[in-house]
């Protein structure tokens, strides 16, 4: 059995119904790790020991009925910005090369009690500032699909382990499109949820009112189960939202007839590769010719984005690293005095990039500046929300491309930061209007790069988003398997209908598969 | 000095608030713990922890803005104050800059020339920093988060005042509406309640206000009325030389009675206030701030106005026993249960605070409880025990809170009510004094007074004065 090859809802039920076990499918991920990690270096931290006792306390408790859910016994890769407990948490910054949590962020809990079992921690731009991953004090992170490209970033590290098969799958953070931008560099499934929806509690903070965290995985079906295990009402997070909705699974219905997709034209004009935006409009085609009804619009704003996230993410993140001292935790220059020994330790204890960042940020935040920039940001950050309201009175679902071009090589972007900045025009909106989106794979280019697909809803709309992602994904599936002339395991969450688990989501996902659209909008 | 000069003061008060935990994190507030054992991620600003606000601390905030006649902003923000300290764990502290929950209030003082109000600019809430303690002797400084989160309010007044009097006035009347909302103990020297000092003077008349100074470090009354008089006169000397005041924050040094620059305007801090994303705006409803208003207590002036009218006392003993709460809580309970106002009163007035001053005890701790108080009352009012008695065994319950009644009994110190018994002992001290008797007898009242206390001490003071009294006259007469 290829245990590999298989998604992680696979992976749940083959280890419920016996035919392979916990430690067995960490086995094959560590062998995959020893084979691929010295290239890809997609981890800053694996704990290999811990991961193996804690898969056999997992497959016991299957075997025992207590673990019953899709993600049990699941090897998963968290990112390092996300707090565990007693594991290094790095943000893969030399100012927290030894820091060490006293408690797990909400998500890694959620994660921990649903069963996965955690392989280590994933490479990031340090304290998530980057898009490539370069920006890691630990080294970079290659792609999987061209070692001599980035995987992206900053959940570089997340997306390529997924794709490598370094895990099953993974969490990001997305505060501009960090996890969407390398899940279509490295051809996975990448969602940012509505801002609320996932607790932030141990996320080490970038910029919070853009933050969000989110999965990365093989499939759309698994991106279904991993939201609807991390998705929670927690006290500790001010920001956080109470949803009822939270069953994804629900959404994995192949049918998209009536959803009207708005397609703006901004998100295709100059700047965009011609490779790319052809394999975003033939996956336009596909949910066209699957019932959906498409429109190009004008979504206005779309310049005004990229000065108005770094003006507000740069002004937050310059706030929220200031704890990074060298008092109470993390790394410490050695110096005379308090005064030098700030100097010092952030001096050497933050890169180029971060450190950009703060100064930016502490410059727009400065009196006799704030109005001019910070304000005015935040009342941009307001009108692009309005634009974004506008657009979903028409429509169900926007569509675009996640990037402007496949992965860039390495060392390309860094030279040139504002072009690197640029690079994150079709995905930063979404966070300023704290809006989910989800990123797939629509295809690859002449050099066999992946190309992702990017969808944006309306708050709170997920549902639409899976059953849309769900859609293109089994259309182009069977699209293949026509071709092919044979199964895939994609289908698997959908066809298994002898489980007992999966036939409960299954009803829920038939009775729930009329009203997915409201009808104001169908009408 | 040909010149009159004016001076202008401002407060900025700080009040620490009396809740269980802290402001962003469910940590206790209590005073007293080991360094660092009542903290947790949120209140050492650990990487990923997120604050979240103690509804009890928005509720304290509001009541202190209706009692201070505030507008109460329905729709507030926390922002956050950046500097670097490391008393500061995230190196920022949470406040409110932009739309604070109180503004525009006002208190009504007394003056030298009648009452005035003095004007609230606006409350606001925060949290407290760590404590620094620096170790000489091993040349290094270790941090307490204990205090990191503790609640306070920041009371900004207008410059309204003109005196060191009128400032005493105001923060009296202020710790006085906090204590009787229950919301602080407010206490200076402990540190509860702190007060800052905005000074500037100018010429008697002017329109325009002078150059300010602010003077921290304030821990007491005194410290705050002699800084204000230090201030004032070195900010005329400045003046009269044809020198300039300059903006600054100043360092009061109670020791020596001097103040010192700590930093001017142009090395000011820029805080880079914005507001906290990781704080949700606080929205205020009707049903809410109905809730706190019908919560409001009865203050001073009420509480003065009824006492006079239920109680019928004088205005002396209602001045004494409002001026703290603690005080006033605890004439009304014991008189609930003893109906004796006016000798629960005089209790109160007499000696316990006599012994609140003796033994340096503040009202608001007292250990004993009106049940006890009421039951002394009692045995006084019975003529178990007589005055003096009464005062003994009141001292002992100041200090352990006994149980009277049970005491006297222990220690058998009930007056002996035998009348044959204490008619044989008038008998012998008559007998064994007969010097006191015959001055007595030759005019000299004097010798009965010797001749009373005589008899007490035989009665090892269990007796009744006035019945000795009466049976000696009887005797003699």
């Amino acid at each position: 059995m290829d245990l590999l090859s298989m998604t992680a809802v696979e992976l749940s039920q083959a280890i419920r119904e016996g035919r392979t076990t916990a430690p067995e499918a960490l086995a094959a991920v560590f062998a995959q790790i020893e084979a691929k990690e010295e290239t890809l270096h997609c981890y800053i931290t694996i704990e290999k020991e811990k991961a193996m006792q804690r898969a056999q306390e997992v497959q016991a408790k299957i075997e025992a009925g207590e673990l019953i859910g899709p993600l049990a016994g699941v090897p998963v890769a968290i990112k390092d910005n996300l707090c565990t407990e007693g594991t290094l948490t790095t943000c893969g910054s030399r100012i927290l090369e030894n820091f060490v949590p006293t408690f797990s962020a909400e998500a890694v809990e959620l994660l921990k009690n649903a069963g996965a079992v955690i392989i280590g921690k994933t490479n990031m731009d340090e304290f998530a500032m980057g898009s490539t991953t370069e920006t890691s004090y630990f080294g970079v992170t290659r792609n999987p699909a061209d070692p001599a490209r980035v995987p992206g970033g900053s959940s570089g590290g997340s997306a390529a382990a997924v794709a490598a098969g370094e895990c099953f799958f993974a969490l990001g953070s997305d505060t501009g499109g960090s996890i969407r931008q390398p899940a279509g560099y490295c051809g996975v499934v990448g969602m940012k949820p509505t801002y609320g929806t996932v607790s932030r509690y141990g996320l080490v903070a970038y910029g919070s009112s853009l933050d969000q965290i989110g999965p990365l995985t093989k499939d759309v079906a698994d991106c279904a189960a991993v939201l609807s295990v991390i998705a929670s009402h927690d006290e500790k997070d001010s920001t956080s939202m109470k949803r009822e909705d939270t069953d994804f699974t629900s959404a994995l219905v192949r049918d998209v007839k009536g959803l009207k997709i708005g397609i703006p034209r901004d998100y295709f004009s100059e700047g965009l590769d011609s490779q790319v935006k052809e394999a975003v409009l033939k996956a336009a085609k596909v949910l066209e010719a699957n019932g959906a009804v498409l429109e190009e619009f004008d979504l206005s704003l779309v310049d005004y984005a990229i000065p108005t996230y770094y003006t507000i993410a740069a002004a937050e993140a310059s706030s929220n690293l200031e704890r990074f001292d060298g008092i109470k935790y993390g790394y410490r220059a050695d110096a005379e005095g308090l005064h030098q020994m700030y100097k010092k330790t952030r001096s050497q204890g933050f890169g180029e990039e971060v450190k950009r960042r703060i100064m930016l940020g502490s410059f727009v935040l400065s009196s006799g500046y704030y109005d001019a920039y910070y304000l005015k940001a935040l009342k941009v950050k307001a009108m692009i929300k309005k634009a974004f309201d506008d657009a979903f009175v028409r429509y169900d679902l926007i569509l675009g491309p996640v990037s402007p071009t496949t992965a860039p090589r390495l060392g390309e972007s860094l030279s040139d930061p504002l072009k690197m900045y640029l690079g994150d025009i079709y995905t930063i909106s979404v966070n300023l209007a704290g809006l989910p989106a989800i990123s797939l794979p629509c295809g690859r280019d002449d050099q066999g790069l992946p190309i992702g697909l990017q969808l944006i809803g309306d708050c709170f709309s997920e549902k639409t988003l899976i059953r849309a992602a769900y859609t293109c994904e089994q259309a182009v599936k069977s699209a293949g398997e026509a071709d092919a002339g044979q199964n895939t395991p994609g289908e698997s969450a959908v066809k298994d209908g002898e489980n007992p688990q999966t036939v409960k989501d299954e009803t829920v996902a038939d009775s729930k598969t009329g009203v997915m659209t409201s009808a104001g909008k169908e009408a | 000095m040909a010149k009159q000069y004016e001076t202008v003061i401002g407060l900025e008060v700080h009040v620490e608030l009396a809740t269980k935990t802290k402001i962003f994190c469910g940590c206790s507030t209590a005073f007293g713990g080991a360094p660092n054992t009542h903290t947790c991620p949120v209140c050492t600003g650990m990487p990923g922890s997120l604050p979240v606000l103690n509804r009890k601390v928005l509720e304290y905030a509001i009541a202190v803005g209706l009692a201070t006649n505030c507008d109460i902003t329905r729709y507030c923000k926390f922002d956050r104050k950046n500097y670097f300290y490391p008393d500061n764990p995230q190196n920022y502290q949470i406040s409110q800059l932009y739309l604070p929950i109180c503004r525009n209030g006002h208190v009504e003082i007394e003056g030298k020339d009648g009452k005035k109000n003095v004007g609230i600019h606006e409350i606001h809430m925060e949290e407290d920093a760590g404590k620094l303690i620096h170790d000489d002797w091993a040349d290094r400084t270790l941090v307490d988060y204990n205090r990191s989160g503790v609640p306070l309010i920041e009371i900004v007044s207008e410059p309204d005042m003109r005196s060191a009097e009128e400032v005493i006035a105001y923060l009296e009347k202020l710790r006085m509406l906090i204590q009787y909302l229950g919301v602080s103990d407010c206490k200076l020297q402990e540190g509860s309640m702190r007060a800052d000092v905005n000074l500037s003077v100018r010429e008697a008349g002017a329109s325009e206000y002078g150059t300010r100074t602010e003077m921290k470090n304030l821990n007491s009354f005194r410290a705050i009325s002699h800084a204000i008089a230090g201030e004032r006169e070195r900010q005329i000397d400045l003046l009269e030389s044809g020198r300039k005041v300059v903006q600054e924050t100043r360092r009061w040094d109670d020791n020596k009675e001097v103040s010192y620059p700590m930093r001017s305007k142009e090395d000011a801090q820029d805080y880079r206030y914005f507001p906290d994303p990781d704080l949700t705006p606080v929205r205020v409803d009707d049903a809410f701030l109905q809730e706190i208003r019908d919560r409001q207590p009865e203050f001073r002036e009420e509480k003065m106005a009824r006492y006079a009218e239920e109680f019928g006392l004088p205005a002396y003993d209602i001045e004494i026993l409002t001026g703290e709460k603690a005080l006033a809580d605890l004439f009304e309970q014991t008189t609930a249960i003893c109906g004796k106002p006016k000798q629960v009163s005089n209790w109160l007035m007499g000696e316990t605070l006599r012994l609140c001053r003796e033994k340096n005890v503040d009202a608001s701790d007292l250990c004993f409880g009106p049940e006890n108080l009421a039951k002394l009352i009692d045995l006084v009012e019975q003529k178990a025990i007589n005055g003096s008695v009464a005062k003994e065994v009141f001292e002992v319950m100041f200090e352990e809170n006994i149980d009277p009644v049970s005491y006297v009994e222990e220690k058998g110190l009930k007056t002996v009510g035998d009348e044959g018994l204490l008619r044989k002992t008038v008998e012998e001290v008559l007998q064994n004094n007969p010097q006191s008797v015959s001055d007595y007898k030759g005019g000299k009242q004097k010798a009965l007074g010797f001749l009373v206390g005589q008899t007490m001490k035989a009665m090892k003071g269990k007796a009744d004065p006035a019945m000795v009294n009466q049976l000696l006259k009887e005797f003699l007469g």
